[in-house]
């Protein structure tokens, strides 16, 4: 407890704890840390570690046998599933930054912009974001199903948008898109409310349009909530998996990085090694928008 | 982040102004906009309940595009064939001390990192957020062999291992959450007036007693807020709970709509109806608590 050495800081309390106090702290802290450090900390940290080992999965762990980057070769170059995967989650990211998130945005500033009688938009648009993806897989299934779906109906066609590769990302990103655009919407509403007034009256005085307005004046002052948005986005995109798993277990046009690396250790044949290289890739591309995140949410913190 | 005090009043602010002004061609093309939006929306769910109380005969007959046939046999098929009775009770078991665990984890954090100014706090604060945003299929291969590997009483699991038990679950789902809560928890008391305390330090309350008196009660708001969050995420969450309890018996009502869908024939007005079940809970704590859920989700202005 060395640490609290300003004067100011003594103010708050610190510095005059009790024995009693000393340990009542160190457990309110130390509890949720053992947790979240043996379940998620740590775990990231051993998924690293155990890519560049080859473990059978049941024996003791000194027995494993460090092959280097052996797994990640075997997946850029033999394993089948990989760079679809790759592939299908940089679709799944592009759709939802290039058209979700700007229809969210969109319906944002203009429910923003009437804000009476919108009550009914925003309830219709975010009532998605309360159902849980694989639920959402199952109510657009209604729409794709080869023959019982209303889509075929109406257009008098017989596709398995589900199952049929040529297809079954896109419907898969509509029902995706259904959920996010609300939630988007949802988060932008809240940072548009944050917005003063006054700059955007100012802005209209100098005779800018309401378009110029937004892009030149209240976008920019949305900083922290973009980048927000943007995060979300693209880590959603990562850990992309209920929605698939329950169509078709990410198979068949539909492999993405999170449901490959669930086929090595839950399924026909545990690959740790081979399947924690999977894992590491994930945790490598999301850590760059966590930090990214991170440093933007705690510079706000800072203020 | 100014966050909890900015959106716990939210929407309903400017609305006086608004209904003052004239309707200009642009107001009537943007509510034609929002409502073509709001009507493409809903129609999905619509449609579903419409589905659901539809018999598969009259349906298969006659195609979807007719009108007819209506039944509410399928909530009842549905339900059996289910067993969703003993899904909603699985998924009671892993939500409620899910929710109740990450609230108090997270408060308990929350209190210490605001009460003390210690250089270790922001990084502390940093690594449970961060946590949160991981994603869960990165680390599952450890967390799997880890609770394959621990070894517990008969009494928890048949196993002897936690692979396969709620508790697995549970605990899985409070080391995710804590970092989300925590953070939101955090800024609101900091938010706090610290002079709050010195009373209670004068009369020499312990910092449980501070803790547990002054603190918590204060937090109510943000803690029903982030509770309805949390309740409706972990209800709805479906990868852990689907890898971790290999038994079908033990999965959550999210995790065992796959047993409506067959392999070679499915009924989907049978399942339209198990989603409606499903939802259900959902919808009303939306319906019901909707001002919770919306400044719970904005108060962070995160998830993930």
């Amino acid at each position: 407890m060395s640490a609290v050495a300003e004067p100011r800081q003594r103010g708050r309390g610190g510095g005059r704890l009790s024995t009693r106090d000393k340990v009542t702290v160190s457990l309110m802290m130390g509890i949720p840390t053992l947790v979240a450090a043996s379940l998620v900390w740590l775990p990231a940290i051993a998924s690293v570690v155990l890519s560049f080992f080859d473990w059978d999965g049941f024996g003791p762990l000194s027995e494993a046998e460090p092959v280097g980057l052996r797994w990640y070769e075997e997946a850029v170059t033999i394993y089948p599933a990989f760079w679809p995967a790759v592939q299908h989650n940089l679709i799944w990211l592009a759709a939802m930054f290039f058209v979700a998130t700007p229809i969210g945005l969109l319906c944002a500033v203009l429910i923003d912009r009437e804000a009476s009688g919108t009550k009914l938009y925003q309830t219709s648009l975010y009532l998605p974001v309360v159902l849980s993806m694989a639920l959402i897989g199952f109510v657009w299934q209604l729409m794709f199903s080869r023959d019982q779906g209303l889509i075929n109906a109406v257009l008098g066609t017989s596709i398995d948008w589900y199952g049929d590769s040529r297809y079954n990302l896109w419907a898969a990103l509509i029902a995706t898109s259904w959920r996010h655009v609300g939630y988007v919407m949802l988060l932008y509403l809240a940072g548009l409310k944050g917005v003063d007034p006054a700059l955007k009256e100012a802005a209209g005085i100098d005779g800018a349009s309401e378009i110029k307005t937004f892009f030149h004046v209240t976008f920019p002052v949305m900083f922290p909530i973009n980048v927000v948005v943007l995060v979300i986005t693209f880590i959603d995109s990562l850990r992309a998996f209920d929605l698939v798993w329950v169509i078709n277990r990410g198979r068949n046009g539909l492999e993405l990085l999170a449901t490959e690396v669930t086929r090595n250790i839950v399924g026909e044949a545990q690959r740790i090694g081979f399947g924690s290289a999977l894992a590491t890739i994930m945790l490598g591309m999301s850590s760059v928008f966590i930090l990214i995140y991170l440093r933007i949410v705690m510079r706000e913190e800072a203020r | 982040m100014s966050a909890p005090a900015r959106t716990v009043a939210p929407i309903e602010r400017e609305e006086v102004a608004a209904s003052r002004r004239p309707w200009s061609k642009g107001r009537i093309a943007t509510h034609i906009f929002l409502g073509g939006m709001a009507v493409l929306w809903l129609f999905p769910l619509l449609y579903a309940v419409l589905a659901s109380l539809r018999s598969y005969a009259y349906t298969s007959e006659h195609g979807y595009l007719s009108f007819g046939g209506f039944t509410l046999e399928n909530y009842s098929k549905a339900w059996e064939a289910g067993d969703f009775g003993a899904k909603f009770l699985n998924s009671a078991i892993i939500t409620i001390p899910a929710v109740v665990l990450s609230l108090f984890f997270a408060s308990m954090v929350a209190f210490v990192i605001s009460r003390f100014s210690w250089k270790f706090n922001t990084i502390m604060l940093a690594l449970f957020l961060a946590g949160n945003l991981l994603p869960p299929q990165a680390l599952l291969i450890p967390v799997f062999k880890l609770f394959q590997r621990v070894e517990v009483p008969f009494w928890i699991s048949e196993s002897g291992t936690l692979l396969n038990t709620h508790l697995a679950v549970i605990l899985v789902n409070v080391a995710f959450q804590t970092g989300f809560c925590t953070f939101v928890l955090s800024n609101y008391m900091k938010a706090l007036p610290k002079e709050i305390y010195e009373s209670a330090m004068v009369d020499g309350t312990s910092l449980w007693g501070q803790f547990w008196r002054i603190t918590l009660p204060l937090c109510r708001p943000s803690l029903a807020a982030l509770a309805t969050l949390e309740a409706t995420w972990i209800y709805n969450e479906f990868f852990w709970a689907t890898v971790l309890l290999q038994n079908g018996d033990k999965f959550p009502i999210t995790s065992s709509l796959t047993n409506l869908a067959g392999d070679f024939f499915t009924d989907n007005n049978l399942v339209a109806a198990g989603s409606m079940i499903i939802a259900l809970p959902t919808l009303v704590i939306y319906f019901a608590l909707q001002k919770h859920f919306v400044s719970g989700l904005t108060m962070g202005e995160t998830k993930g």
